[in-house]
């Protein structure tokens, strides 16, 4: 699958290492994407690098990207005007059509936020199909939360919980302080008529996973979206593959039951 | 409205609800409502442990203080949570400052009374230590899970 020329048409610094690029086509754009989707973005002369789709705005494609290494750090460098390739949109999308009719409890930690917010937005925009909604975001400090502007408008919404922590912060902050699962005290939720999403590392993700299920929230009704190493994205390498699943194809959003035993898969 | 009694609000905390009513009749003896304006210091470091608190309402922040650097907070507690547990241990001297956050109302229970309570009725003591040792281990759990710096890059953990 050959790249599709973009360009970057908006830069926006969320966080000192991360940057939100809203992307247009160059040439014919991309096929219709998902929430929990991704796209192989290509810095022309360094490499690829998988990232989800953070939201779109006309045509323009929003990708959040941390900067963490070679390809992450060339796309960070992008400037306004510049051009890379895309390829996608990759995998499976957010079960949010599926949780209609239920409760609603997301859990994002650090980056994770970002491919949760376009499942985020489409619960808001069909907010009468879905009772709570309860919005749990944990970061490292204070500094690290993405989208506070965003976050604050989400809870304006009715019947919509936004509660934010960090791992530690100075006498300063006013919020909570603690692991994003410890925001699970503060929602009250009968288990069985609950639809949970989680994203984050996966140290994060095995965590907020297993206070939904003490909550009584079947496994089977929790989304996770894994994160491995990507080369092809379309099933062909055996980059990503864990047992028969290919996380390209099959995931990056996988119920937790699936999920579960393939998280204790080393990375290859 | 009628005020509830201490031994009414201790028996809606869910830290309590493995305790028999026998039990709650016995700690309301040790037990008063407490309030803290937003900023007020409950207990700080090094000072004796002589109480510890149920919050009913508002938000309470650990904070530990560093020389030379910042203070430091490692968590907040909220309605429903235990605040403190060093008066079950000697030297009974907390190892942090507990501050309102927000205007936090609690129930305070006296820890002398409360030892006093758990030498004379064995049973009783094990099951409190039971209900605390729950607490105690979910909040390692948790600083566990802190510790990892979960969101952190490999690199800048590696360089801590
Ligand atoms: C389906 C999918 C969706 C993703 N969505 C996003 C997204 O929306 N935004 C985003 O910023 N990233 C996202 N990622 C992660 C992103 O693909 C990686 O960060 C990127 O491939 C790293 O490539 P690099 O060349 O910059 O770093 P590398 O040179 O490959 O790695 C540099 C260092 O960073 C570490 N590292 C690699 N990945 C991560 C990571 N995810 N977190 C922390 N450290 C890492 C490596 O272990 C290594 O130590 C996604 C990954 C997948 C598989
Ligand atoms: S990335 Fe090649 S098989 Fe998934």
């Amino acid at each position: 699958m050959v790249p599709t020329r973009y360009r970057v048409a908006t830069k926006r610094q969320e966080l000192t290492d991360t940057w939100t690029l809203g992307l247009e086509p160059v040439d014919e754009p991309l096929e219709p994407w998902s929430p929990g989707q991704f796209n192989m973005l290509w810095a022309f002369g360094v490499g690829e690098v998988a990232i989800s789709i953070s939201g779109s705005e006309d045509d323009t494609l929003l990708h959040t990207v941390r900067r963490v290494g070679a390809g992450t750090e060339a796309v960070c460098a992008l400037a306004e005007g510049e051009m890379l390739g895309l390829r996608g949109p990759f995998g499976s999308r957010w079960r949010t059509v599926e949780a209609r009719g239920k409760d609603v409890v997301i859990l994002a930690g650090g980056i994770g936020l970002a491919p949760l917010r376009p499942a985020i937005r489409q619960l808001l925009l069909d907010r009468g199909s879905y009772g709570r909604i309860s919005i749990l975001v944990g970061a490292r400090h204070p500094e690290d939360l993405l989208f506070v502007e965003e976050m604050s408008r989400w809870a304006e919404s009715p019947g919509v919980d936004v509660e934010i922590t960090v791992d530690t912060a100075s006498s300063g902050w006013s919020g909570h302080v603690g692991v994003v699962t410890s925001l699970m005290d503060r929602v009250e939720i009968d288990g069985s008529s609950v639809h949970g999403f989680a994203c984050g590392p996966e140290v994060m993700m095995r965590f907020a996973a297993k206070a939904l299920t003490d909550r009584g929230v079947a496994p089977t009704a929790i989304d996770v979206s894994l994160e491995r190493n990507m080369k092809c994205a379309i099933a062909q390498c055996g980059h990503c593959q864990l047992g028969p699943t290919f996380v390209c194809r099959d995931g990056p959003v996988l119920d937790y039951a699936t999920a579960q035993p393939l998280m204790m898969v080393r990375e290859r | 409205m009628k005020h509830k009694s201490i031994r009414e609000l201790l028996a809606e905390q869910p830290f309590f609800h493995d305790l028999r009513d026998s039990d709650l009749d016995l700690l309301a003896g040790c037990g008063e409502n407490a309030h803290f304006r937003a900023g007020e210091t409950i207990f700080g470091t090094g000072e004796p442990a002589d109480y510890f608190y149920l919050i009913r309402t508002g938000r309470v922040s650990l904070d530990i203080h560093a020389p030379g650097r910042a203070d430091i907070v490692i968590s907040t507690l909220g309605p429903d949570e235990v605040l403190g547990a060093s008066w079950l241990i000697p030297p009974y001297h907390w190892n942090f400052d507990a501050i309102a956050r927000e205007e936090t109302g609690a129930i305070r229970l006296d820890a002398t009374c409360l030892r006093g309570k758990c030498e004379d009725d064995p049973a009783l003591g094990y099951r409190l230590m039971k209900s605390f040792a729950q607490v105690i281990v979910d909040r390692l759990q948790r600083v566990r899970l802190q510790l990892l710096d979960v969101y952190g890059t490999p690199a800048a953990r590696a360089n801590g």
